[in-house]
């Protein structure tokens, strides 16, 4: 069970998705969770043991390491992929309810080959069309949403040398240190950059399917004349 | 053996699941499962290591640490998927069961040995009740062990061999603490799932056992119609039949002048 499961699941919908949902299903596996698992995890696997705090004081270093990272950037990466991969489970429940939907329609009376209905291929029109496109609007909504509050939890996108943590029980002002903040530095703006991406190819998608909408819609009263 | 072997055995459940169920089961594969593996369980990976208390004292740490988490939120959690889980197995055994009944007997005993009636109801049901039931208990347990879903940041130790009282500092407790809210909040969720499901299907069920019952009563009055439609005055049948409480009964005369049965009887 790991992200290989959200891959499977995601790959269901991709054949029903237009170019540019392609596109960025790609750019999602390989620019983001993939690089999540085999370098970003690495580079904060020692986040805690290597945070570095000058005091003796037993339990200063614990307290200053929570308050300066409430959730790490790690587990907040995590979780903005989860949830932004989400709203495509909206549009594969709505394939398999009309899929469903299709089998019992056609086992009250013709022979149906199962295997034929599942490669079958929807096109995106109708209510497909609101569910799919709902789905893109949340997928940006949760990446601005993650963006936002990694700005806001860590003050930017740059990761400090050194951190000046005053709660108690550390005496005083007492001085700690991050451990690799020039690599963290470097994967925050590379998955801040992809994000970025991800969310523009989201907006460009949704363009095109209001587009390709308005341009069905006028030609069907000039077909009824 | 992990937790990819829980994920194939749920995923056999899809198929005798209603709508609501295939939700549960996708809220418990990406928002629990998945959550699980790739973020929470790197969360409380060091935990002892990293729990320090103010002491040189040996042994203080772990006691302390021994006292405040018996058994760890993670372990915890990783029960309570589990235990959540496993009920859904029920309904994939009661199927199986039936399939083999029906390879024994070699016949068609039922519809579709998936089909939602019967026994295999009943097992669904039961295996609801006891997914909520597993739920709301270690939602309770959450609470009662770590009194409420708080992680505190210090902890005040006096068990032997620490001496007096010790500051313990446990790490990263809001991490910690966002996760265990994680857990709440899709526990709740799975919950109200699992009760929509529930009153859905006892009240579909209730439905449709009125109207069967409705149309069964629709049906034997029309056979006793057709039945009495044409009836020969003669046939030992019908005399039954005119003393009873039916509907008005047409009565076909014959042409004999002995015939002194009444023409329309109407009780």
């Amino acid at each position: 069970m790991d992200w290989g499961t959200l891959q499977k699941v995601l790959g269901g919908v991709n054949k029903h998705s237009t170019s540019i949902g392609k596109i960025w299903l790609t750019v999602l596996f390989i620019f983001r969770v993939m690089i999540l698992v085999v370098a970003a995890e690495r580079v904060w696997g020692d986040e805690q043991s290597d945070f570095v705090c000058n005091t003796l004081q037993p339990g200063c270093k614990n307290v200053c390491y929570d308050y300066f990272f409430p959730i790490s950037h790690i587990r907040l990466w995590a979780l903005q992929l989860i949830f932004v991969s989400t709203p495509a489970l909206l549009v594969a429940m709505h394939i398999a309810h009309r899929r469903h939907e299709k089998k019992r329609q056609l086992t009250s009376g013709e022979k149906v080959d199962i295997e034929e209905l599942n490669k079958q291929k929807f096109h995106i029109q109708g209510p497909l069309w609101w569910t799919y496109t709902c789905s893109i609007f949340f997928r940006i909504i949760f990446e601005a949403v993650f963006m936002y509050v990694f700005y806001v939890l860590y003050d930017g996108y740059e990761m400090p040398r050194l951190l000046k943590c005053s709660v108690w029980p550390c005496p005083n002002t007492v001085d700690c240190f991050v451990s690799r903040p020039t690599e963290k530095t470097m994967f925050t703006i590379f998955m801040l950059s992809v994000s970025g991406i991800c969310m523009l190819l989201n907006v460009a998608e949704i363009c095109y399917l209001v587009i390709k909408f308005c341009m069905k819609a006028p030609r069907k009263p000039a077909t009824l004349k | 053996m992990s937790w990819g072997f829980l994920r194939d055995i749920l995923s056999g459940v899809t198929k005798y699941s209603t709508g609501i169920g295939r939700i549960w089961l996708a809220i418990v594969f990406i928002f629990r499962l998945l959550v699980y593996v790739v973020a929470a369980e790197h969360v409380w990976k060091n935990e002892q290591q990293e729990f320090e208390c103010n002491i040189r004292q040996p042994g203080c740490e772990n006691v302390c640490f021994d006292h405040f988490f018996p058994i760890s939120q993670i372990r915890l959690w990783a029960l309570q998927l589990i235990m959540v889980s496993t009920p859904s197995l029920l309904v994939v055994l009661h199927v199986a069961y039936r399939e083999s009944r029906e390879k024994r007997h070699k016949k068609k005993l039922y519809k579709t040995p998936g089909s939602m009636d019967g026994g295999l109801l009943c097992t669904y049901l039961i295996s609801l009740i006891f997914k909520t039931g597993f739920e709301i208990g270690f939602l309770v347990l959450f609470y009662k062990l770590y009194g409420g879903f708080n992680v505190p940041r210090l902890v005040k130790c006096d068990m032997r061999p620490c001496p007096n009282t010790v500051d313990c500092y446990i790490s990263k407790p809001t991490e910690k603490k966002v996760f265990l809210y994680f857990v709440v909040v899709t526990s709740c969720l799975c919950i109200v799932l699992n009760v929509s499901e529930l009153s859905y299907l006892i009240f579909k069920y209730t439905i449709k056992c009125c109207l069967k019952r409705y149309d069964k009563k629709v049906q034997t009055m029309k056979s006793e119609c057709q039945k009495l439609k044409y009836v020969d005055p003669d046939e030992p049948a019908s005399t039954a039949l005119f003393h009873s409480n039916a509907s008005p009964v047409l009565v076909n005369m014959p042409d004999k002048p002995e015939s002194n049965l009444p023409t329309d009887l109407r009780g």
